[in-house]
């Protein structure tokens, strides 16, 4: 049962096995000449779903997007858009629209011009037209804007005007490509509130590529993290970033400390995992052989740092030394060096550090941590 | 619009271009290679045999008989035709690294020059490029003369006690192709080193690099793409040059284009004429697919 | 900014000399009083005068810019469709060829390609005269006109049409709203290329044109060779005259849009 209060909070429609999707790839292929962009990829996408590819240049991402808006033609596989194959039909049939990542904008008409090019392309009447731009104009918050060309806006203002153009034909999906790599921080961190509430008040099917691991968490519902054309990984920001699958999700997610080791013991929801510094016991449901070689990935902002040893030093806990400081306003990062050798990077925020006396260079402190606070990597 | 529409349309657009050339630039030079291997006759046209669809088939492979390389045999025969392809040859290679020597400071010290300056240094190399080449071979006829312009200031200068024979001569010709022809190798070299980043020489220089050696190690193997280019396009058109040498060089002078243009026009040797063309189309096949090879990597790396 | 050494002015300097001196020397002997082209002897404007009463020459300059507004218009058609196919259609038989088409006449010897048109038009029985030259022309300058617009499709960003596509135009109304009004200023560059370049062709018109199609190069080149008078010195002085008119109206209107494109960056900047 839904709450009907907050939508946000409970729409998840991938966990629900009775829900349809709206966009599935199956089996996906694109070759360029010898290079492969996408490797057999399958990846649904559900109705009113804000959902992200995320991943490093040349990963396939732009490269499925651009076969969604019909730019490229899948070598295989298939593409269903709510219920119907769409990989014959040109770009301008398809009720998707695009926002590119450099706006696009047409150089020669006006704002306005702009906005209702999708809809003169269909032959609306003349009146709805200038109807549904003004309506856009407003959308956006680009009235006064509408005689003006794209060379007399700035950057932010452009970004504006190819969302409203994009959304004007009011498409079943928009696909943003990189929609605010071209803004500066702040302005970036602005839109993307506007983005989510955009799609919300529109009910629309986000599909957003970036490579901004940031953004992603921030707009997405769901993020599919890519690599070398395939899906690695596909979750909504918080398990992503909390369970990552595989070393290259947590990797690249954030920053992670990754503890290697060999199976000890494992059964009862709980795993053992003997490593060079650490043993490490931690809960999971997987059964690995004995003896077979694991990682535990753990975040920095959940491994602890003290002086004094935690109460049981056996489990989760490694003497160090305090090998490197970085203070950064809100929280301080210490590179603490085991005695293996490896270094792990922890942070705390600096409400909860010392002032007093905070721990200095070369200090031999106590690293600890929770049964919770990390997982075991599956490859 | 249909989808046929569309596809009809792309069509259209390679289709109607391509049947172009291949009509008006094509098929000319395989009637050039047929017509070299005709015989010359006193008629209208003055060559024999001549292919007519109404002859049918039996009767072309009866012209196919008649066929001979009579006139490739004549051009080896005749020391004039390959003393004329070979002066051809060294004329414009002499032109070419002259324009080269001239051109690179030139396009050098543009490149070098305040950023707001090369737009309008730019447009100055290219504007005489738009007015007639005719008319800017013929003003050096006035200058180049022996009681003309250079002459009279040399010796007014007192540099010189007689005038200097320089019109039809092969010196003549030279100016003229480097005259001619030096925006076409200005501007390659020009964009290449106006591209290059001048950090690269700082670095060079930081590296204990003396601005001369810089210069030599890094700036100008970065514009020999352009030097490249710069020579195709002053080598190729002046070996078959016609304008010049028959306006600035003497009645001595060979030139291959020349050549060509009397025993078409004057000679009305038609057969002679169509071979001579093919040999010179053959010397040139190599530098033209090497040029164009190039336009084509250009290509690739604009996209 | 890089520094502008003593050298590199000094070897600019020269070269502007070097280009620009003769075809000064020749608009200033045009309004010599004497016949000789290389003695000053007072200002005069006879030789125009006289230019403007010989009527071979006129009736050239007549035939001379028919063929060249006909055939650059239709060679600026010709080379835009070449450029697309060139730029936007990568994959299609027999591309090598047709790139080769385009960029060999670029380079190619006048006297080569005047000749193969002649036999040409002789082998088809076409009488040689004004469409013999036109046609010659078209086939020259549309490879030039191809070069000019190609380099302004490669430049462009691609994304624009696929928006124009993304939004529901076809290919044929994205090339008609969107692609033909950006590239419009290569073409029209392109097209006063073709025309200059008709203008002042003398080898192929030579080759193809027939009695009756004198063109005003033929009919300079046909008196020079008689010798060097004051009046082909004013005729050349008039044609150089109306080729910069064009190239001063054309710098007055890229100036002017870079103006607006100064004045259009400033609004952007106080529009925020």
């Amino acid at each position: 049962m839904k709450s009907l209060g907050n939508i946000r909070r409970s729409f998840a429609p991938w966990a629900d096995p009775d829900s349809k999707p709206f966009i599935s790839f199956k089996n996906i292929t694109k070759k360029f000449g010898d290079f492969t962009a996408v490797d057999n990829l399958t990846l649904d996408i559900y109705h009113r779903e804000f959902f992200a590819l995320l991943g490093a240049s040349g990963c396939g991402k732009s490269t499925l997007l651009r076969m969604l808006a019909g730019f490229e033609r899948p070598t295989s596989g298939e593409i269903i858009l709510d219920g119907q194959d769409i990989a014959g039909i040109p770009p301008y049939r398809r009720p998707v629209n695009m926002m590119f990542q450099s706006y696009a904008l047409f150089p020669h008409m006006t704002v306005e011009s702009n906005i209702g090019f999708g809809l003169r392309q269909d032959g609306m009447p003349k009146a709805e037209i200038a109807e549904r731009v003004t309506q856009m104009l407003k959308l956006v918050k680009l009235e006064q804007f509408a005689k003006r060309k794209p060379q007399q806006l700035s950057g932010g203002q452009r970004q504006r005007v190819a969302l409203a153009r994009s959304l004007a034909k009011r498409p079943k999906v928009l696909l943003l490509d990189e929609p605010l790599g071209a803004l500066d921080k702040k302005l970036r961190e602005e839109t993307q509130f506007e983005l989510m509430d955009l799609q919300q008040q529109l009910g629309l099917t986000f599909v957003v590529v970036t490579h901004d691991q940031e953004e992603a968490m921030t707009m997405a519902d769901r993020i599919a993290v890519m690599s070398h054309g395939n899906v690695i990984q596909v979750a909504t920001p918080a398990e992503i970033y909390e369970a990552p699958n595989s070393r290259f999700v947590a990797d690249f997610i954030g920053d992670v400390n990754i503890l290697e080791g060999k199976v000890k013991a494992a059964g009862n929801g709980r795993i053992e995992i003997a490593g060079d510094d650490f043993t490490v016991r931690t809960v999971g449901d997987a059964s690995p052989a004995i003896g077979a070689g694991a990682a535990f990935a753990v975040r920095p902002e959940k491994l602890k740092v003290s002086r004094a040893a935690p109460a049981d030093a056996s489990i989760n806990a490694s003497e160090g030394e305090i090998w490197d400081i970085a203070y950064l306003g809100d929280m301080t990062v210490f590179h603490v060096r085991l005695p293996s050798g490896k270094v792990v990077k922890t942070s705390m925020l600096n409400a909860q550090r010392e002032v007093e006396n905070p721990i200095g260079y070369d200090e031999k402190v106590w690293v600890s941590f929770a049964e919770t606070a990390g997982v075991v990597l599956k490859d | 619009m249909t989808k046929l529409g569309s596809r009809i349309f792309s069509r259209l657009v390679i289709l109607v271009p391509y049947a172009w050339l291949v009509f008006f630039f094509l098929v000319p030079f395989v009637i050039v290679f047929r017509i070299s291997l005709s015989t010359t006759a006193i008629a209208q046209p003055p060559y024999e045999p001549v292919f007519r669809l109404a002859d049918g088939i039996a009767g072309i492979v009866d012209n196919i008989r008649q066929l001979s390389f009579d006139n490739f045999i004549w051009l080896t025969e005749d020391a004039l035709y390959i003393n004329a392809y070979l002066s051809s040859i060294k004329i414009a290679g002499i032109s070419t690294f002259l324009a080269l020597l001239i051109a690179y400071p030139i396009a050098y010290g543009m490149a070098q020059a305040p950023r707001t300056w090369r737009p309008t240094l730019l447009m100055l190399v290219i504007l005489p490029f738009w007015t007639s080449f005719l008319i800017r071979v013929y003003a050096w006829i006035a200058i180049l003369k022996p009681e003309g312009l250079l002459n009279q200031l040399l010796l007014s200068l007192g540099l010189i006690n007689e005038p200097l024979i320089i019109l039809n001569t092969n010196w003549a010709i030279y100016i003229g192709i480097v005259y001619s022809y030096l925006p076409f190798m200005i501007l390659p070299i020009y964009s290449a080193l106006e591209k290059m980043d001048h950090s690269l020489i700082e670095a060079a220089q930081d590296l204990g690099c003396p601005p001369i050696s810089a210069f030599w190690k890094v700036t100008f193997p970065l514009s020999l793409a352009g030097v490249v280019a710069g020579c195709m396009l002053v080598f190729i058109p002046a070996v078959g040059e016609f304008v010049i040498p028959d306006l600035l060089g003497g009645s001595q002078t060979l030139m291959i284009g020349k050549t060509l243009w009397t025993e078409f026009n004057s000679n009305r040797d038609w057969p002679l004429s169509a071979a001579v063309a093919t040999v010179l189309l053959l010397i040139l096949v190599v530098p033209i697919v090497f040029f164009q090879n190039m336009q084509a990597k250009a290509e690739e790396r604009g996209k | 900014m890089t520094k502008w050494s003593r050298f590199n002015i000094v070897s600019v300097a020269l070269g502007f000399a070097f280009l620009y001196l003769p075809i000064v020397l020749l608009v200033v002997f045009s309004f010599n009083e004497s016949r000789l082209v290389t003695v000053w002897a007072g200002f005069s404007i006879k030789w125009y005068v006289s230019l403007f009463n010989n009527q071979g020459l006129m009736d050239a300059a007549w035939v001379t810019i028919r063929v060249a507004l006909l055939s650059a218009t239709i060679a600026t058609v010709l080379g835009t469709m070449a450029a697309l196919s060139l730029v936007r259609f990568t994959r299609f038989r027999g591309r090598m060829l047709f790139s080769g088409m385009v960029y060999a006449p670029l380079v190619m010897p006048e006297v080569i390609t005047g000749l193969s048109l002649l036999l040409l038009f002789v082998a088809i029985g076409f009488d040689r005269g004004f469409w013999t030259v036109t046609l010659a022309h078209i086939t020259l300058t549309m490879c030039f006109v191809a070069v000019v617009v190609q380099s302004r499709l490669l430049s462009f960003d691609r994304s624009v049409e696929e928006a124009a596509l993304d939004l529901g135009a076809t290919p044929l109304r994205t090339f008609i709203e969107v692609t033909l009004p950006i590239i419009a200023p290569a073409v029209f560059s392109g097209w006063v290329l073709a025309f200059t370049l008709s203008l002042d062709d003398l080898v192929i018109a030579s080759f193809t044109s027939g009695p009756g199609a004198t063109t005003l190069p033929m009919k300079i080149y046909s008196q020079v060779r008689l010798g060097v008078t004051p009046e082909i010195n004013a005729a050349c002085t008039l044609l150089i005259a109306l080729v910069a008119v064009g190239v001063i109206i054309a710098s007055i209107v890229t100036k002017r849009r870079e103006l607006q494109r100064q004045r259009d960056e400033h609004a952007a900047f106080a529009g925020t």
